[in-house]
């Protein structure tokens, strides 16, 4: 189905068990930090991102949503070296946004997923790079050559992710 | 008004989240040094949660990886078994040669009252999992405070330094990459003697700061750790240099490829206990250089006169067996004739000299001192003011070692042909004969 713009009645509303809640976003935290021990190149995949978005989306909640961003954004600044907030504000940030989208429009089929992805992945990055420049001083560059090509990646990995946590999804 | 609660009551609860977010990433910034302490509630149930995961994870993997190549594939293995046995054997040909420079290198070090810092205990751990950020180059390695682990401390492998102990749980470590851009060592290079400091940059590579642009760096140029950081211990290899560019404010811009692979780090060791000791494992108190060379070069108590004589060949004004010791010492000459280079000849004459006149703690002759020819050295029979060749009271802080050191410095047990034949150079490459 494609991108359809509905009431917020006519979409579906979708929750999930106690342990998917729980585990997925673990679970994510962990392939994040041991699959990026053997393989560097896939620290460019944000897998606590995709998560976010998924269930921000699936939830339709904007509080739900961002809440769900702060804490496994957190969660993701306690695994680095770094201070603890610069994942979680971009990430309560994309919690929200995802949610508040996700009230407007169903988003079901690979290729407007795609598209959503790589949108809240740049606005992922770009929080992140100017809370990492402004508050933090990390001395980052911006690219938007990397930023798009990673935001591409991130995207085909969504898109398959999503399809198996489609399973996890539970009416209301 | 509550209308309008109600109406933003979703932008209000984000602006709240994110002022309490803001706020605690101020306080930290704040507290800079010592932030991820401030925060170690949340890291720890992080941590904790994450890192039993990994830990299994990691165990399989070597479990199954030990049982695949030790006892289901060996193909190549006793190929591999006689290669290995060859290098052995090559490395201890090797070994021989290192271990007379470095025994020389320490004895000197002793004369200038060096201390150096050793390795006195490691710790093996397995690298479990990393941050899973590009921003942040760290490693989580399976030991913790259980195992006496603590912050700082240094982690290398066989190869090279990898980075120092960030924060310390119960049983497992985050270590702080030398590639991370938080990250600094300090370091020295190997051949130009320069030294900088050693940082990451934010796409993940290491460069070396603070060397002048004037200065002569070539690339495949050693990097070596130099101490100066108080964490890594001098010498440890860092890695070599890759390429030299002008950089911006008058600092060169230097690339350095680490000695060890990063991004495979697999089993580390982290330095627990470091030693400050003297070079060589001596009594350390305050020699002078005449007692240092007194205790190391060899003594020939036994022989008769003439035999030494023959030995020191035209060291005829040596102190003599038969004369008292105390007269010799208080008046010892320089017994070297005129020509005396500080070659081992010179030492080995002086050395025969403060045998029979054990405390002749102030009477080293310049020219051994400076290790050069002395002009005012001259044979014993026309010195008539023994203070003019003498170095009196001079602390052993002072003493240079000879450019070419006799090779009986090196051993405190010479080789007995060196000791009896003047006429046989000593065993050592520098040898200025």
């Amino acid at each position: 189905m494609p991108i359809t713009y509905t009431s917020g009645e006519q979409v579906e509303v979708y929750r999930f068990s106690i342990p998917a809640t729980i585990g997925i976003p673990l679970l994510a935290l962990f392939a994040q930090a041991f699959i990026s021990r053997h393989s560097t190149s896939f620290s460019y995949i944000d897998l606590p991102l995709l998560i976010t978005i998924f269930f921000a989306m699936a939830r339709r909640n904007p509080i739900s949503g961002l809440l769900t961003g702060a804490v496994i954004g957190l969660a993701q600044d306690a695994l680095t070296g770094l201070p603890l907030g610069l994942y979680g504000i971009s990430k309560t940030i994309v919690g929200f946004l995802a949610s508040s989208l996700g009230v407007k429009l169903d988003v079901e089929n690979a290729g407007a997923r795609v598209l959503v992805i790589l949108g809240f992945y740049m606005i992922h990055a770009s929080v992140f790079f100017m809370v990492a420049r402004g508050m933090v001083s990390l001395s980052l560059t911006w690219s938007w050559s990397r930023g798009i090509l990673s935001g591409l990646a991130n995207a085909i990995v969504g898109v398959i992710l999503f399809y198996f946590l489609d399973k996890f999804k539970q009416r209301t | 008004m509550e209308s309008v609660l109600g109406r933003y009551r979703n932008l209000i609860i984000l602006v709240g989240v994110l002022f309490l977010q803001v706020l605690g990433l101020a306080v930290q910034v704040k507290r800079s040094g010592n932030d991820a302490e401030n925060t170690r509630l949340i890291r720890i149930w992080v941590v904790d949660a994450i890192t039993p995961f990994e830990r299994g994870l990691v165990w399989i993997e070597s479990t199954s990886s030990s049982l695949w190549h030790n006892y289901i594939y060996l193909r190549g293995v006793r190929a591999e078994n006689r290669e290995l046995k060859q290098q052995i054997e090559q490395m201890r040909i090797e070994q021989v040669r290192l271990s007379e420079d470095a025994s020389q290198a320490h004895r000197l070090q002793n004369l200038l009252a060096f201390k150096e810092q050793y390795i006195a205990k490691t710790v093996a751990a397995q690298v479990i999992g990393s941050s899973g950020s590009d921003l942040s180059r760290s490693v989580y390695i399976d030991k913790g405070e259980d195992d006496g682990l603590k912050r700082d401390m240094a982690v290398i492998t066989a190869d090279g330094i990898v980075g120092k102990i960030l924060l310390v749980y119960p049983s497992t470590s985050q270590v702080l990459l030398i590639n991370d851009q938080t990250s600094g060592v300090g370091v020295i290079l190997e051949k130009s003697r320069l030294q900088g400091v050693l940082r990451g940059t934010n796409n993940g590579e290491v460069v070396l700061e603070r060397i002048m642009s004037d200065e002569q760096v070539a690339p495949g140029e050693r990097v070596l750790t130099s101490g100066g950081d108080q964490i890594f211990p001098k010498g440890l290899p860092v890695g070599t240099v890759t390429q030299v560019s002008n950089g911006k404010d008058l600092f060169l811009n230097i690339k350095i490829k680490p000695a060890t692979d990063l991004s495979k780090l697999e089993e580390v060791l982290v330095l627990v206990e470091k030693q400050d000791r003297e070079p060589v494992a001596e009594d350390s108190s305050h020699h002078r250089a005449a007692d240092i060379l007194a205790e190391r070069l060899p003594s020939v108590p036994d022989k008769p006169p003439a035999d030494v004589k023959a030995t020191t060949g035209t060291a005829t004004n040596a102190a003599k067996p038969g004369s008292p010791v105390k007269t010799a010492a208080t008046t010892t000459t320089p017994t070297q004739p005129a020509n005396a280079t500080g070659t081992p000849q010179v030492a080995k004459n002086h050395a025969i000299a403060n045998d029979h006149a054990a405390p002749a703690a102030s009477t080293i002759p310049k020219a051994l001192i400076s290790g050069k020819p002395s002009s005012t050295t001259k044979p014993a029979a026309a010195s008539a003011k023994p203070s003019d060749n003498l170095q009196t009271g001079t602390p052993s802080k002072a003493v240079v070692p000879p450019a070419n050191p006799p090779s009986n410095l090196n051993s405190p047990k010479p080789a007995p042909a060196a000791q009896t034949n003047p006429s046989t150079p000593p065993q050592t490459e520098d040898n200025p004969q």
